[in-house]
């Protein structure tokens, strides 16, 4: 089965000072497929998703996207190729509102500038109907119309990860990668969050995501990578990665510390 | 605008009424003395400084200690072009699109070696420039090129610059004051409302700003920088936006201010100005607009009322003497003010409503 | 060349009082993340003290170096006391307030402590009396007095002081504890306001020692005296990166010596230009000031 692909990894290396953080990372993407990438605590998953969205350079290796390299030398690039993201510690604009989060996503697809803002002529008008339209129909979408009004930091916990999802998916991405998003969820939040994850893939997103909860993973994946030690140590379809010995190796008998290493 | 005008026919009520008395405000004012109604127009120059520093903090939260620097760059640039200093005597039409357009150039010049610095490093970044500047006009009065001895006097130094002209319209200076209806209008009283014509201008340019795709990033930035990278915005092209709006808004004020008075001397550009044009924009209330026009006003006429009311002579009738020196309890009450407001109200008299 | 020498001296002096100052700023910012405006004004709280003790205990008839650590010693007591009050009343109710809102609080106390200034002492410049001589010593070709003698030295002594204070003592410890985390050190035990209003007594006792030397170097004291000085001492705390104890004494020694070196080459009138220019040129360069660690910008 040779599907498209969207996203490469080749051989991706990221030192920090004399620590290793990822060494030789190859993985590819299919388009509008959700991949997992897993792995324990410290296995340098953050790491990964930092370097790609475009927080960190790379040492050696590359990024494909789309067919070309991807090239990022700023995090704001990154957007504008069509790949947007969501933060394990949730980072919400809290005194804005939750509508206006979601129309900050607009900002990569529309272009008035401060001129437009103050003079106002009918073509960023336009453009600002069409920004708050989008963003409403995107609230509707992840379940959020209802709090539009109110400031995103007033939102309950699982509100506020969906809002994220939102805010990114306004950007317009190709591929959205979530980070940890079922992080402090209860269960019946978890499963509402697999059906939009599986409903962001069907209308073609590609989903990225990064994932503590084995069961979320190996249920809503098509494709799973697995990292320890910052290598990659199997790559699969979630029945193959359950039956491989270093993976269950590696979450068994690893002994990696509880404290979350792969932060920053 | 805000909660408070939800009904569309209400808001007109109170925009009129609104009107109404601020069209008014200066012949009432007036009354009292024309040292009132000066009192009134440097509230209007204060309502414009403090919405320009608005959308640098309060929108965009970069922390910015050396505003009155750009307000300085837009006074000097009337006061050199049209004084007898040079004995230039440029338009207001020309004078007051190129002193903005020169703050905002200070703004972008200011703007581009900090981007990078982060909270207080900014602050204390910014605060140096605004010395700088000030240090700057009090010194430009003799300066001299290294390979020559000819020394040149361009600001005057600490003495600063006289006979600035006043603004005029078609040969009208406003100056003058003139005569409608049988009604003596000072010239104070024209000044009024041009500058009432400006600050509803700043208003209305600040609001859209801020209710527009610029002023949302600005405010993405302020709540999450790395949050903002992620969508997209390009940080450092809206940092450089909100300092040269801020500083053009400055500029315009700086250059109404020499208008109006006359005479421009470094004393008016210190930190201590600064520090109150934040005072009024976090005092008022952060980023809310009506809250920050609050905080100019509150912040710009209440000092004066203080001083009035403490007179020396009302002191002698209460006390039988002068108790304290007038200058002294109106910092001692404003600064007092400041500190409670602050503990009892930490994000302002008027912060932006909980929904939108 | 003498000159140069000359100024290396006159800069070591101005800029060891020039640390002490910021020293207070810095403790204070390690460990509230608030700049204390008001602190400049505690230092000219202790230089006026200073001023009108050390006079009255002259006319009791004490010896003017008994005088000069009796004043200062008084000085530093009502510093430390004026410290812990407004750290007491105007800051710790912010301590979760929004972050601009200690900050203009702080910068309101510093304009009351100056009315207070006024009040209290009044609006002239005072001379300080000579304590310690001021005769001038030549050293081949450098000039200097026992007392700028005494402002460096003693200046050196207090931050070795404090340096061992806060590394090798338990106090020093939960100071250390708290700056870096404070409910991690709360959890540990710390008492959090006990350990802040100590930070803010050393740190307003240290600016009082720095009051009493300004105004026997310059032989007056005024009012108004702790704006500049309080300012070029946070300019010269954030230079070194703020928050860091080195730091501050390195950045305050290096603005005294850039300030009287430069004027060897810039006419005096812009002098205090130079703080500021130095400050943007490293700070371009080390946004994290020369001491500073650099923090990594978390994801």
């Amino acid at each position: 089965m040779m599907a498209d692909i969207l996203f490469t990894a080749e051989g991706v290396t990221k030192k920090f000072g004399g620590v290793t953080a990822l060494s030789d990372v190859s993985m590819a993407i299919a388009r509008n497929s959700i991949f997992g990438l897993i792995g324990p605590n410290g296995a340098g998953k953050t790491t990964f998703f930092n370097t790609l969205t475009g927080l960190y350079r790379v040492d050696q290796g590359r990024f494909t996207f789309d067919g070309k390299t991807l090239n990022v030398k700023a995090p704001h690039e990154v957007a504008q190729v069509g790949i947007a993201r969501t933060f394990q510690n949730i980072r919400l604009f809290g005194e804005m509102s939750v509508l206006e989060n979601v129309m900050v996503g607009r900002h990569v697809r529309t272009k008035a500038g401060p001129f437009g803002a103050i003079f106002r002529p009918p073509s960023v008008q336009r453009e600002e109907r069409e920004i708050a339209e989008r963003s409403r129909k995107i609230l509707d979408y992840v379940g959020l119309s209802k709090r539009a009004g109110e400031k995103s930091r007033t939102l309950a916990y699982g509100e506020q990860r969906r809002l994220e999802i939102a805010r990114a998916l306004a950007t317009e991405p190709k591929m959205i990668a979530l980070d940890e998003p079922a992080a402090g969820m209860n269960a019946t939040e978890t499963v509402a969050l697999r059906q939009l994850i599986e409903r962001i893939a069907r209308d073609g997103t590609t989903v990225m995501l990064i994932e503590h909860d084995m069961r979320l993973v190996m249920n809503v994946c098509q494709h799973i990578a697995v990292l320890d030690y910052g290598r990659k140590i199997a790559d699969g379809t979630p029945a193959e990665i359950q039956k491989d010995a270093a993976v269950i190796k590696a979450y068994l008998g690893g002994a990696h510390g509880e404290g979350e290493g792969s932060k920053a | 605008m805000s909660g408070i005008f939800q009904d569309r026919r209400k808001s007109m009520i109170a925009l009129g009424a609104l009107a109404v008395v601020l069209v008014l405000l200066p012949f009432v004012v007036g009354a009292f003395g024309q040292a009132w109604v000066r009192i009134l127009n440097f509230t209007l120059i204060y309502v414009m400084l403090a919405l320009g520093l608005n959308v640098v903090v309060g929108v965009a939260g970069l922390l910015d200690l050396g505003y009155v620097a750009f307000y300085a760059v837009g006074a000097y640039t009337w006061s050199l072009l049209a004084s007898t200093q040079f004995d230039l005597h440029y338009p207001f039409w020309i004078l007051l699109p190129l002193g903005a357009f020169l703050a905002a150039v200070a703004g972008l010049l200011l703007g581009a070696p900090v981007l990078k610095l982060r909270g207080d490093y900014l602050a204390i970044v910014t605060l140096g420039f605004g010395e700088i500047v000030r240090i700057l006009m009090n010194n430009f009065d003799k300066v001299s090129l290294p390979w020559s001895d000819t020394v040149y006097n361009i600001t005057n130094g600490p003495r600063g610059i006289t006979g600035i002209d006043g603004m005029s319209f078609f040969g009208f200076k406003v100056r003058a004051g003139t005569e409608l209806f049988g009604l003596q209008i000072s010239g104070l009283q024209i000044y009024y409302f041009v500058f009432l014509f400006f600050a509803i201008l700043s208003v209305i340019g600040v609001w859209r700003l801020q209710h527009s795709r610029l002023g949302r990033a600005w405010q993405a930035l302020r709540e999450d920088e790395i949050a903002a990278k992620a969508m997209g915005i390009n940080v450092r092209n809206i940092k450089l936006a909100a300092f040269a709006f801020g500083a053009l808004t400055g500029g315009v004020a700086g250059g109404l201010f020499a208008a109006m008075q006359g005479f421009v001397s470094p004393e008016s550009f210190g930190l201590l100005e600064s520090v109150m044009v934040l005072a009024m924009v976090v005092l008022g209330g952060m980023g809310h607009i009506p809250g920050v026009i609050l905080g100019a006003v509150l912040l710009s006429a209440l000092p004066e009322v203080i001083r009035y009311g403490a007179d020396e002579n009302v002191q002698r009738s209460v006390f039988g003497f002068v108790l304290i020196a007038p200058e002294v309890l109106r910092n001692l009450i404003f600064s007092l003010a400041m500190i409670l407001i602050m503990l009892f109200k930490p994000a302002g008299l008027w912060p932006s409503p909980e929904r939108k | 060349m003498d000159v140069l020498l000359q100024q290396i001296v006159n800069g070591l002096v101005v800029g060891s009082v020039y640390a002490l100052v910021a020293l207070g700023y810095t403790m204070v910012y390690g460990i509230l993340q608030l700049i204390n405006f008001a602190h400049g004004e505690v230092v000219m709280i202790g230089a006026l003290s200073a001023v009108f003790s050390s006079k009255w205990m002259l006319a009791m008839g004490m010896g003017p170096i008994l005088a000069l650590l009796l004043a200062t010693l008084l000085s530093m007591l009502i510093c430390a006391t004026v410290g812990v009050l407004i750290e007491r009343l105007a800051y710790r109710p912010l301590r979760n307030a929004p972050r601009l809102a200690p900050l203009i609080t702080a910068i309101a106390m510093s304009i009351l402590l100056q009315q207070i200034g006024i009040l209290v002492f009044g609006r002239n410049y005072f001379t300080f009396p000579e304590l310690i001589s001021k005769t001038p010593l030549t050293f081949g070709h450098v000039t200097t007095t026992p007392n700028e003698i005494m402002i460096f030295v003693v200046s050196v002594l207090l931050m070795g002081g404090l340096l061992w204070l806060v590394h090798n003592t338990k106090m020093g410890a939960a100071m250390r504890a708290v700056a870096e985390n404070q409910k991690i050190a709360g959890l540990m035990g710390v008492d959090i306001n006990k350990i802040i209003a100590i930070t803010f007594a050393i740190g307003s006792a240290l600016g009082a020692i720095a009051g009493v030397m300004v105004a026997s170097n310059y032989g007056q004291a005024h009012y108004y005296m702790g704006f500049m000085l309080g300012l070029k001492a946070f300019t010269a705390a954030v230079m070194g990166g703020i928050g860091n104890l080195w730091g501050a004494m390195v950045g305050g020694l290096l603005l005294g010596l850039v300030e009287n070196v430069g004027l060897i080459f810039v006419r005096g009138d812009y002098k205090d230009i130079f703080a500021f220019v130095v400050l943007v040129v490293v700070l371009i360069f080390r946004p994290q000031g020369l001491v500073g660690e650099r923090v990594a910008e978390r994801a």
